[in-house]
């Protein structure tokens, strides 16, 4: 049995910040999902199934949100499913609403993940007391930082990249409107002089705390065909876990990535993700995520990612841009910040990201993760309808 | 302004391309206190205990899915601790809900049937007893002009039953009546009121507990049991979240995902309800027509149902268990599982399940027709 093939036809964003106090929760997702509406240039009336997902209910303070935003959402009468796996949950949402219009359970489906940071302090929100367990990190930096300390010991990478990665993604967002931290005056020294928070990761190599959502309309062949816009076409999709701790894992490539990324360019075809990719919004919460990732999603050799960065590649001129949005460094609703991948990447293959479009875009890689490096999402979208 | 010309929304799934079915259910012991057992302790057991039924092993699932919810776990990322007892390594594909695992269940269905998963597991745990539930389920309101109020889900549920008593559709005393059949002992005395019109007998027990259900498709699933509960019909539907614009008596999104579900295209034999307080019953009882005379043969909860068992984020899962597991034993052909979310029944999830025809008995359809 063959699945239907999914198109991505109606995109949507908040304009994210650090605190939208002009708008309740469900003012906010209304927001990105009467914008994604507006794309499609579809109704309300025209969705038939709702999938939302965002990261801890402690961070809004509202458990199991999508009760109330039902309403708010059009989801009166209709199927509404909640997602929560961790940082990656915003890619695990997408590609659970592409199930339901792969196997032809529903023709249009709405999906969307959010998060409204400014009701709490996420940080502290991830860093909750449990018994009997020593206490000793601080938020997420607090996790990954001993992490990327073991990537530069083991690759050698000289102490600067981390800062590159920073001083792009952050001139990048410059080029996206809907950007959390617009830094015009950012330079590489400002970057390099910035505190340092978690040994190596500095105070500019940290992703910010956003308030914002994201939405997509997620259609069949038929919804395809009717669509106004160029769509971008699901060309592989896949989730992979491993625990968080355990004897022989790898924090700095970690298995479930490389598995995840293999299952997405074995349904996609993609042999060589370094030539036949043309734009990756990958999920770099602190800089030196990205020459890791690099790594773990096959686009460079093992120990070689760092190179990629340094010489410029994944700049938005570069021969594989990495983040033309800004990416994670630049806006970080932690819920929707995998989405934002996701729906980054469909744009770029719609030709619709605007100033911060990369040339001739044909195919691209969006890619969240989450918990201890250990919860992937990812999918391939692409101009031209999947073969077969 | 004109509506565009709409494209029509997909049939519901019914004989889809591939049948998918429940091959195996289990369940932990539901105790009122597990301060000594972690969730993962409370689930392992449970997990082995399906695997054991169908005689795979963590590595031959191909997707596995969760439902559970942090608010009762008290900690960011719960659900990652209950990964280590699913031991996952070699990585594997799996997603999770924060909600009850009848809906993970339900994403677990949808990805077999996009063929890309020929088994999964399906699993559910939640432990109420660190917190007080009835306070912590004030969380799920509309934070800005409900949840400030603190109201708890008895007080919800006595509005929802004062509803159903000045419409005439229940006497002060009948729900408590229900309550005390389905735990399966002779009528007893209602109790106490907790919330009027409410009384203890009416409420469900607090209690912590798991369980998983392992799904497969086609010929897997009649390699791995004797007899599979067919999936026929699966669908759910949500209501608005606001109680004043809801008729409290009346269930409309139970009986839209029964419609959508095939339920009413021929009576089911057994029945298994979703239903924490008494009152409930007598409304999904009416949205699913269990109380005409073409229903007077089926049995309701034989489990005893959420009234004899409710550990929140796995009871919707465990009501679809009891259903399929009623079908592999072969006490019930077609079964109909209920599974509910959110306060006075907001989010309702119906799956229609049957077993194969049997030798001489001349196939399901017999009976109830």
């Amino acid at each position: 049995m063959s699945k239907e093939p999914v198109a991505v036809v109606g995109i949507g964003q908040t304009e994210h910040v650090a605190a939208r106090r002009d708008v309740s929760l469900a003012g906010l997702v209304r927001e990105a999902a009467q914008r994604a509406l507006e794309d499609a240039e579809l109704h309300w009336a025209d969705i038939d199934a709702v999938v939302i997902g965002k990261a801890p209910d402690f961070f809004e303070g509202v458990m199991m949100p999508e009760l109330y935003l039902a309403d708010a959402l059009g989801a009166v009468g209709k199927p509404m499913l909640r997602v929560h796996t961790a940082g990656s949950v915003g890619g695990s949402t997408a590609l659970v609403a592409a199930d339901l219009v792969a196997a032809r359970v529903h023709r249009t489906v709405l999906t969307l993940a959010f998060e409204k940071q400014s009701e709490s302090n996420a940080m502290w929100g991830l860093s909750l007391p449990i018994p009997f367990q020593q206490p000793l990190l601080a938020g997420a930096g607090g996790f990954f930082a001993p992490h990327v300390r073991a990537y530069m010991r083991r690759t050698g990478a000289p102490d600067t990249v981390g800062s590159l990665v920073a001083y792009k993604d952050r001139r990048n967002a410059l080029k996206n409107p809907y950007a959390h931290l617009h830094e015009a005056d950012i330079t590489l020294e400002k970057v390099q002089s910035s505190p340092m928070l978690w040994d190596p990761i500095r105070y500019s190599e940290t992703c910010p705390s956003s308030d914002g959502a994201c939405a997509m309309i997620l259609t069949d062949r038929t919804g395809a065909a009717r669509t106004p816009h160029p769509p971008a076409w699901v060309h592989g999709g896949a989730m992979r876990s491993e625990p968080t701790l355990f004897a022989g894992k790898d924090f700095v490539s970690p298995q479930a990535g490389k598995d995840c990324a293999a299952d997405v360019y074995r349904q996609a075809g993609i042999t060589d993700p370094r030539r036949q990719i043309d734009a990756v919004e990958m999920y770099v919460p602190f800089s030196w995520y990205e020459p890791m990732w690099l790594e773990n999603l096959g686009f460079a050799q093992e120990g070689e990612g760092w190179k990629l960065t340094e010489a410029g590649v994944t700049e938005l001129d570069g021969d594989l841009p990495v983040n033309p949005s800004g990416g994670v460094l630049s806006t970080n609703p932690i819920g929707a910040s995998g989405m934002i991948r996701f729906a980054e990447a469909a744009l770029q293959v719609r030709g619709q990201a605007g100033e911060h479009q990369v040339e001739g875009a044909r195919r691209a890689l969006g890619h969240a993760y989450g918990g201890g490096s250990q919860f992937f999402a990812m999918w391939l979208v692409g101009a031209e309808a999947p073969a077969g | 302004m004109p509506e565009p010309a709409r494209v029509p929304a997909r049939e519901p799934v019914r004989d889809a391309a591939r049948d998918v079915a429940i091959v195996a259910f289990g369940q932990s012991e539901h105790v009122r206190d597990s301060a000594e057992t972690s969730e993962v302790e409370m689930l392992m057991p449970v997990l082995h205990d399906v695997l054991a039924q169908t005689g795979l092993r963590a590595r031959d699932i191909d997707f596995t899915c969760s439902g559970s919810s942090d608010y009762l776990a008290g900690r960011a990322f719960s659900f990652t601790m209950a990964l280590d007892g699913v031991g996952a390594w070699p990585p594997i594909a799996e997603s999770h809900v924060e909600m009850d695992g009848a809906w993970a269940l339900y994403e677990a269905w949808v990805k077999i049937l996009t063929g890309e998963a020929e088994t999964a597991l399906v699993y559910a745990y939640g432990k109420s007893s660190p917190g007080d539930v009835r306070e912590v389920l004030t969380r799920q309101l509309d934070p800005y002009y409900v949840a400030p109020l603190w109201p708890d889900s008895v007080a919800l549920a006595a509005l929802q039953a004062r509803a159903l008593i000045d419409a005439g559709l229940a006497d002060a005393r009948e729900p408590a009546g229900t309550a005390a059949r389905r735990r399966g002992g002779p009528a007893r005395p209602p109790g106490e009121y907790v919330v009027a019109p409410l009384r203890t007998g009416d409420c469900p027990p607090v209690v912590d507990g798991a369980a998983a259900v392992v799904l497969a498709a086609g010929d897997t699933a009649r390699r791995l049991t004797g007899r599979p509960a067919w999936i026929r019909g699966l669908d759910h539907r949500i209501e608005a979240h606001g109680l004043g614009v809801r008729d409290l008596t009346d269930s409309p999104s139970t009986r839209l995902a029964a419609e959508r579900a095939g339920a009413f295209e021929r009576p089911p034999d057994t029945v298994e309800l979703h239903a924490p307080f008494s009152s409930q019953e007598v409304v999904l009882r009416r949205a699913l027509r269990l109380d005409g005379p073409q229903s007077a043969h089926v049995r309701i909860n034989p489990s005893g149902g959420a009234l004899a068992a409710n550990p929140v984020m796995a009871a919707g899962l465990i009501r679809l268990g009891e259903a399929a597991a009623r079908i592999q034993r072969g006490e019930s052909d077609r079964a109909l599982a209920h599974a509910t979310s959110g306060p006075c029944l907001q989010q309702n999830l119906v799956a229609v399940l049957e077993g194969d025809p049997r030798p001489g008995t001349g196939g399901q359809h017999k009976e109830g027709q």
